[in-house]
């Protein structure tokens, strides 16, 4: 494997057009999460000499945010509420149940490189607990059942 | 002529299907050569009746729900275009008791306006309190939010107006305003109700504070879980522009103020104002020292409002109707109304706009019709993960800052999490210790080593061993974290610690005699 791996231009592209406003780390990182899905480790020295920062900086600064991530995720990927509200309404239940049937836990990805699984803590859909997202589509009063079905929705859509 | 139908775009609407109603909605009116205008809304806040569909009629505005894909064809053989009889018809929205009892003030246009239209905006009273900003001194502009006793809703409930008075009269090259827009706590979704229904009005609410201390830069600091409030709040940012409501000439008035919304990054501890700063300034979100306040060295080093989403959307009817009329809501320093966010096991959960005063008991019985699962509700934790568990006997507390602290209870964000009695509580005060051991920014040593070794004696408690001593333990660590806490992260884990010790020991251990007491 080699830098092909990522795409350099992207990259670059992104940080060409964000390098000069204001406090432009953050937005930089999510431009380049949103092209490529991950932050390309290779792509740290880029943006820190893009922004005059150290590469250990930018490193902290990615590391610190629990929605920056290193390594590719799968096609899909799953965040599921651990919060309270979701709690009251058996969201241990369904991660118990995700886990299971994934066949993963929490940070990982299925051998097959269909799903990636993350915990989130509130999508401001506690009136419908408990509640997860898959690629950003966020789904409502999720039990058990309804996790498989919507799991088959996706996987039929694909 | 064609019938207006509304069917919400709100994110919990569309998480119970309102975009595959909608479409069929379409579908259903093309084949019957139905001439409709389909609006997409905000929510009512009524999510045990989302997707919860609207229709325009000579009468007013008539709701049916919660309406799924299939009951559409059956929607339309009964006519509801015309108000038709159906199962799921829930009669006039404005009646409905969950909503006809509400003050809703900040709200008053979510759920009802197109909330990218600028135009419905305006039609609805927009842009009146920018108006009259505009002819006023910008003294007069904070005397009016200070009179209106508008208190911070992001939940520290710190008076807005002095806070205000603070920037004015700070000196400084480059003053901004920042909306804290990083609703991270469980069970509120005010802020993301607002800023996906109404966008205009937390945008028109920046410009009156830009006005107001002489700020010409703002930012949105968005959490990036929300991605419709996201789009929402991008394209009213778009339509104002356009309509000159923001810019170099504000409605020709000769004075700027531009506004950028910027996403974070999924860490809860930038909901604190100066962890937010330091994220927004393209850092890791270290907390700040204090002082300075950031009223005096805020972002990038300048005079610096930050005030929360809910704060900042009040300000727009401030400004139109007068502090005054603010004011006049509410019970002793907790003045105006505020959005409660009804949540967890609860059968009619929702957003409920009230003047300050209302009981829990009310919201969790009126309003909320008991647990969702209809067993006996154990606890409710009010005002988000840092917020205490209340038992029964604290039920009849009215939602005011200060009777809420002199029950080591906090307010917060007007989050209300419900729990029944299938709970285990020494389970939740080992999820609190661990939600902060995950979410410390490790700038200080009671936070970050407190929560995880917190999360140790728990675990030691919940297993049985040594539990006396444990249990002391763990308050004299709470002490620890309490009072040697750099921000509330660390300083409030004990709260919901503390409280589901307190309220209730049986799930601590604690013997039948203890419980009976």
């Amino acid at each position: 494997m080699n830098q092909l791996d990522w795409d350099k231009n992207a990259v670059q592209a992104v940080i060409e057009g964000l390098k000069d406003i204001p406090g432009a780390l953050l937005p930089i990182l999510h431009g380049i999460q949103d092209r490529l899905g991950y932050i390309p480790p290779d792509s740290v020295p880029l943006i820190a000499s893009a922004l005059n920062l150290s590469r250990a900086e930018v490193h902290g600064v990615i590391t610190f945010y629990h929605y920056f991530r290193e390594t590719p995720p799968g096609k899909h990927t799953i965040h599921i509420c651990r919060a309270e509200s979701c709690q009251s309404m058996n969201s241990r239940g369904l991660e118990a149940h995700a886990k299971a049937k994934l066949g993963i836990d929490y940070h990982e990805t299925t051998a097959d490189g269909d799903f990636s699984l993350e915990p989130v803590y509130c999508l401001g859909n506690c009136a419908c607990s408990p509640a997860m997202t898959i690629d950003g589509e966020v789904y409502g009063r999720v039990s058990p059942e309804r996790f498989d079905e919507i799991l088959n929705e996706v996987r039929a859509e694909a | 002529m064609s019938v207006t139908v509304y069917v919400p775009r709100d994110s919990s609407a569309l998480s119970l299907g309102a975009e595959k109603v909608a479409k069929a909605i379409a579908q259903e009116a093309a084949k019957r050569g139905a001439d409709i205008k389909l609006v997409r809304n905000g929510s009512r806040g009524l999510f045990w009746l989302e997707p919860m569909v609207e229709v325009a009629t000579p009468a007013g505005r008539l709701a049916y729900g919660p309406v799924q894909p299939k009951d559409v064809t059956s929607l339309f053989d009964a006519d509801f275009l015309k108000g038709g009889k159906h199962p799921l018809a829930l009669g006039a929205t404005d009646e409905i008791p969950y909503l006809k009892k509400q003050e809703r003030l900040t709200n008053a246009r979510v759920g009802i306006t197109d909330p990218v239209s600028l135009d419905d905006y305006l039609a609805h009273e927009g842009y009146r309190g920018l108006k009259n900003a505009l002819d006023m001194a910008p003294a007069e502009i904070v005397k009016a939010v200070t009179d209106s006793g508008l208190r911070g809703r992001g939940g520290a409930a710190f008076p807005t107006g002095i806070k205000w008075n603070t920037v004015l009269n700070a000196p400084g090259e480059q003053k901004y305003i920042v909306c804290n827009a990083d609703e991270g706590d469980s069970g509120t979704f005010s802020d993301r109700m607002i800023m996906e229904g109404d966008p205009f009005v937390l945008v028109e609410g920046m410009t009156i504070a830009g006005l107001a201390v002489g700020a010409t830069q703002g930012y949105i600091y968005l959490r990036v879980e929300y991605p419709h409030a996201h789009q929402n709040l991008n394209a009213a940012i778009q339509a104002a522009y356009a309509a000159g409501y923001l810019g170099k000439n504000i409605c020709g008035s000769g004075k700027a103020f531009d506004l950028e919304v910027r996403l974070g990054a999924g860490a809860y501890v930038c909901g604190e104002e100066t962890s937010l700063l330091e994220s927004l300034e393209g850092k890791r979100g270290l907390v700040r020292f204090k002082p300075p306040l950031p009223a005096i060295k805020g972002l990038f080093g300048q005079p610096t409002i930050i005030n929360n989403v809910i704060s900042l959307a009040s300000v727009p009817i401030i400004l139109d109707k007068g502090g005054e009329y603010y004011r006049d809501f509410g019970m002793g320093r907790s003045r105006g109304t505020l959005p409660i966010q009804l949540a967890g096991n609860i059968k009619h959960p929702g957003l409920i706009e009230k003047a300050f005063g209302v009981t829990l008991r009310e919201l969790l019985y009126d309003y909320g019709g008991g647990s969702a699962t209809g067993r006996p509700i154990k606890a409710v934790q009010v005002g988000g993960p840092l917020g205490a568990f209340m038992p029964e006997s604290q039920f009849d507390t009215p939602l005011d800052y200060e009777a809420f602290a002199a029950l080591w209870a906090v307010l917060g964000h007007g989050g209300v999490v419900v729990f029944d009695d299938t709970v285990n509580m020494a389970d939740m005060a080992r999820y609190a210790m661990e939600f902060c051991a995950i979410e410390s920014c490790g700038k200080c040593t009671p936070c970050r080593i407190g929560s995880t070794r917190g999360v140790e004696v728990m675990d030691r408690i919940i297993e049985n061993q040594d539990r006396a001593s444990n249990i002391q333990l763990l308050r004299d660590l709470s002490d620890t974290m309490l009072n040697g806490s750099l921000c509330a992260l660390g300083g409030m884990t004990p709260y919901p610690v503390l409280s589901a010790l307190n309220h209730f020991p049986e799930d601590f251990g604690a013997d039948s005699k203890a419980k009976a007491a």
